[in-house]
C-alpha cells in the first residue's frame, strides 16, 4: 500500500514566498507568520485589508498577500476605521510598534479602541525605536540604555513604560485585550492562540481586539538573538506581565461583549 | 429639484457634498465650520452614510485617507488651526493618490488668532502646507451657491486627477445665507478607480495604497508623475471670472469674500467713469496663469486685494506679462474689519489715476 505523505507543517497562504529584510534575530517574522496562520485559519486572506504603520514593519505588504493601505506614523487606528466604516464586511488589522501606538499614535489608539471599532490591533512592543536605530521608547524599560537613553531611562525625567494591553483594558469599546511573547516555542504556540482569538472577536462582530506581542530587537539592543529571547524572559515579562486582561467569552456581559 | 432656498454658505457646501454623492464624513468641530459636521451629523444616517466626530483633525484626515483608499466618495473640514493640523495627512493622501474633499472656512491666524474672516490660508493652501512638495486641487467659492456648486466640482476633480482637493472659504461666506437653487451632480465620465483596496477577492494581485518609494529612482519617477499630474490640471482645468475686460485700463483681482467688496468697488468705479476690469480667480490651484497673461498683455495696471498682507499677488505678479505692473492692497484682518466697498473704490482710483 502507497503511504500518502501528509504534511504537517507548511508555508501560510496568506504571505508570499519571498525572503524577508528584517535583521537576523527580528521576531516580526515569526509575528508575520503567527497573523497569516490566523487568516489562513478563517479563510479570510481575500477579504482582509492591512493597515501597515510606519517603522520596520511598514513593508508588511511585501509579505502578506493581501490588500493594504500605508498609514502615517501613529495614525494605523484612524485609516483603519475609515477602512472598517467603509468597507464593514472585511476584516480589517493594524500592525504597529511601540513607538507608533503608545507614542505618537496614543490618541488614535485609545479612541479606536473607545469607540469598539470592529478591527484588530496587533502591537509590538520591543521597548525601543527600531527602523531609526534603537532610540527610547515609552515601553523602554527603567535603566535601559538606548541612544536617546545613553544613561539608562530615568523615569524622573522620563516616566514609567507604558503598560497598552492593561490600559486599553479600561475602556468599555475594547472586547479583547491580551499580552504575549515570541521569545520561547510555548510562548509562540500562546501568541498565536491569542492572535486567533483576536481576529474571532471581528470575525463575530464583537469590537475591538488588541493583542500586545513582547519581541525582540538584536541589533538595537546589542546583544545576539539567543539573548534577546533571554532578556524578554528576566526583564521585560516582569515589567509587562502576560496574560488575557480581557476577554468576552469570559467576561460578564456589559463589559465590551457584544 | 426646482426650488430655491435660503441657506448658510456652511450647509450649502455640505448639501453639495451630499449631491455629488459623499457618504462619510469625518471631522471635529471648529468655529466658523461647526454647521458643516452638524449638518452631515444630522443628514447622512438618513441617507445610509457614516458621520464621526473624530477624536482629532489629526484623526480625522487619517479617517478620511482609509475610506478613500477604499473608493469612497469621503470629506472633512475644518477651519485654520485645524487645517494645519490635517496637514500630515493630506501630504500622505497626496503622495498616495487618494482623492477627497478637505474644506476650510478660513479664520484670521496666526495661531489662535481670531474667527473672523481671513485670507491668510492661501499660502499654505495652494504651496503644498504639508511636506514634500504637492499641490491640492484648490477651489474659492464667492457665494452660497458656489459653496455647493464647487464642492461638487470638487469631488469630480479629486476623483479625475486622484488627489485632495480643498475648498477654500472664509467665514464670511460660510456663515452667511443667500440664495441656493440645488441641482443635481452633472454626469462627468470619471475613471474606474482599479486602484482601490477592497480586500483581494477573486483578484490575483494585491492592491496597496502608499507613499513610500525606497527602490532605486521609484521617489523620483513618482514624484514626476505627480509633477506632470499638476501641469495638466493648470492646463485644463484653470478657472476664473472675468469682468469688463472689454475696455479695461486698470483690472481689479480678488477671490473668496474679497472679491464680493472688490466688485461692488469695480462698479462704483465704473459708475464714476473708470475703466475698470475684474479677474476673479476661481481655482487658485491650478492658478489661472493664462487669464492674467493675456490680460496684462493688453491691460498694463493690476490691483489686487487680499485679506492678508499679500499672498496671491505674488502668483498674479508671476502670471502677469513682463512690463505689467502688480499693486497690492490688503490687511490681516482685526475683529470685525472688512474693507468697504468705499475704500477699495479709493484705492482703484487712485492706481487707475496713475495711468491717466
Amino acid at each position: 500500500m502507497t503511504k500518502v505523505d501528509t504534511p504537517v507543517f507548511t508555508a501560510p497562504r496568506s504571505l508570499k514566498k519571498v525572503v524577508t529584510h528584517f535583521c537576523p534575530g527580528c521576531q516580526h517574522g515569526t509575528v508575520h507568520r503567527l497573523v497569516a496562520e490566523a487568516l489562513d485559519h478563517f479563510a479570510v486572506q481575500a477579504r482582509t485589508i492591512g493597515v501597515a504603520s510606519v517603522g520596520c514593519s511598514v513593508f508588511l505588504y511585501e509579505y502578506f498577500d493581501i490588500d493594504v493601505v500605508e498609514a502615517p506614523h501613529g495614525r494605523a487606528p484612524a485609516v483603519a476605521t475609515g477602512v472598517k466604516r467603509a468597507l464593514p464586511d472585511r476584516i480589517v488589522f493594524t500592525y504597529q510598534g511601540d513607538g507608533d501606538l503608545a507614542a505618537i499614535g496614543t490618541s488614535e489608539i485609545i479612541h479606536a479602541a473607545n469607540r469598539g471599532e470592529g478591527m484588530t490591533v496587533i502591537f509590538v512592543n520591543n521597548s525601543t525605536y527600531g527602523m531609526t536605530g534603537g532610540q527610547m521608547a515609552p515601553t523602554t524599560l527603567p535603566g535601559q540604555k538606548t541612544s536617546t537613553s545613553p544613561y539608562g531611562r530615568d523615569i524622573a525625567n522620563d516616566g514609567r513604560p507604558i503598560r497598552m494591553a492593561e490600559l486599553l483594558t479600561q475602556l468599555d469599546g475594547t472586547s479583547y485585550s491580551a499580552r504575549v511573547a515570541v521569545n520561547t516555542p510555548r510562548n509562540v504556540l500562546a501568541a498565536g492562540k491569542a492572535v486567533r482569538k483576536a481576529f474571532q472577536t471581528q470575525i463575530e462582530g464583537r469590537g475591538f481586539s488588541f493583542v500586545e506581542i513582547l519581541s525582540t530587537c538584536p541589533t538595537n539592543w546589542g546583544v545576539s538573538p539567543l539573548e534577546a529571547n533571554e532578556r524578554i524572559a528576566t526583564e521585560m515579562i516582569p515589567c509587562f506581565p502576560l496574560g488575557t486582561f480581557k476577554d468576552w467569552a469570559l467576561d460578564a456581559p456589559g463589559t465590551g461583549a457584544k | 429639484m426646482d426650488q430655491r432656498l435660503f441657506v448658510k454658505g456652511n450647509e450649502a457646501v455640505a448639501m453639495g457634498a451630499l449631491a455629488a454623492g459623499c457618504r462619510f464624513y469625518f471631522g471635529y468641530p471648529i468655529t466658523p465650520q461647526s454647521d458643516i459636521p452638524e449638518y452631515m451629523a444630522r443628514e447622512l444616517p438618513r441617507l445610509g452614510g457614516t458621520f464621526i466626530q473624530a477624536e482629532s483633525e489629526i484623526a480625522s484626515i487619517n479617517m478620511l485617507l482609509g475610506a478613500s483608499a477604499c473608493g469612497m466618495r469621503a470629506m472633512t473640514s475644518s477651519s485654520s488651526p485645524g487645517i494645519s493640523l490635517k496637514q500630515e495627512g493630506l501630504s500622505y493622501m497626496a503622495g498616495s493618490e487618494l482623492p477627497g474633499l478637505v474644506v476650510n472656512i478660513c479664520r484670521s491666524g496666526p495661531g489662535l488668532g481670531g474667527i473672523d474672516a481671513s485670507q491668510a490660508d492661501y499660502f499654505q493652501a495652494v504651496k503644498g502646507g504639508g511636506h514634500g512638495g504637492y499641490r491640492l486641487i484648490v477651489l474659492a467659492p464667492h457665494s452660497v451657491q458656489e459653496m455647493y456648486d464647487l464642492a461638487m466640482l470638487a469631488f469630480d476633480l479629486s476623483d479625475l486627477y486622484r488627489m485632495p482637493a480643498m475648498l477654500l472659504g472664509d467665514s464670511v461666506i460660510g456663515q452667511m445665507k443667500e440664495a441656493l437653487v440645488p441641482h443635481p451632480r452633472p454626469q462627468i465620465e470619471l475613471p474606474a478607480k482599479d486602484w482601490v483596496v477592497s480586500g483581494k477577492g477573486s483578484r490575483s494581485e494585491q492592491r496597496i495604497v502608499k507613499s513610500l518609494f525606497l527602490g532605486d529612482g521609484e521617489l523620483e519617477a513618482h514624484n514626476w508623475k505627480l509633477y506632470h499630474r499638476y501641469q495638466l490640471l493648470q492646463e485644463r482645468e484653470s478657472r476664473w471670472e472675468a469682468l469688463y475686460l472689454d475696455d479695461a485700463e486698470l483690472i481689479v483681482t480678488a477671490f473668496g469674500v474679497t472679491a464680493r467688496i472688490a466688485r461692488s468697488a469695480v462698479r462704483m468705479a465704473r459708475e464714476g467713469g473708470l475703466k475698470v476690469g475684474m479677474i476673479r480667480p476661481i481655482t487658485l490651484f491650478p492658478f489661472p496663469q493664462k487669464a492674467f497673461f493675456k490680460a496684462t498683455g493688453v491691460v498694463k495696471k493690476v490691483l489686487c486685494f487680499e485679506l492678508n498682507t499679500g499672498q496671491m499677488v505674488e502668483d498674479v505678479r508671476l502670471s502677469a506679462a513682463r512690463d505689467a505692473e502688480v499693486f497690492f492692497y490688503g490687511r490681516p484682518p482685526g475683529a470685525g474689519s472688512l474693507p468697504t466697498p468705499e475704500e477699495l473704490c479709493e484705492q482703484i482710483e487712485r492706481h487707475h489715476g496713475r495711468s491717466a
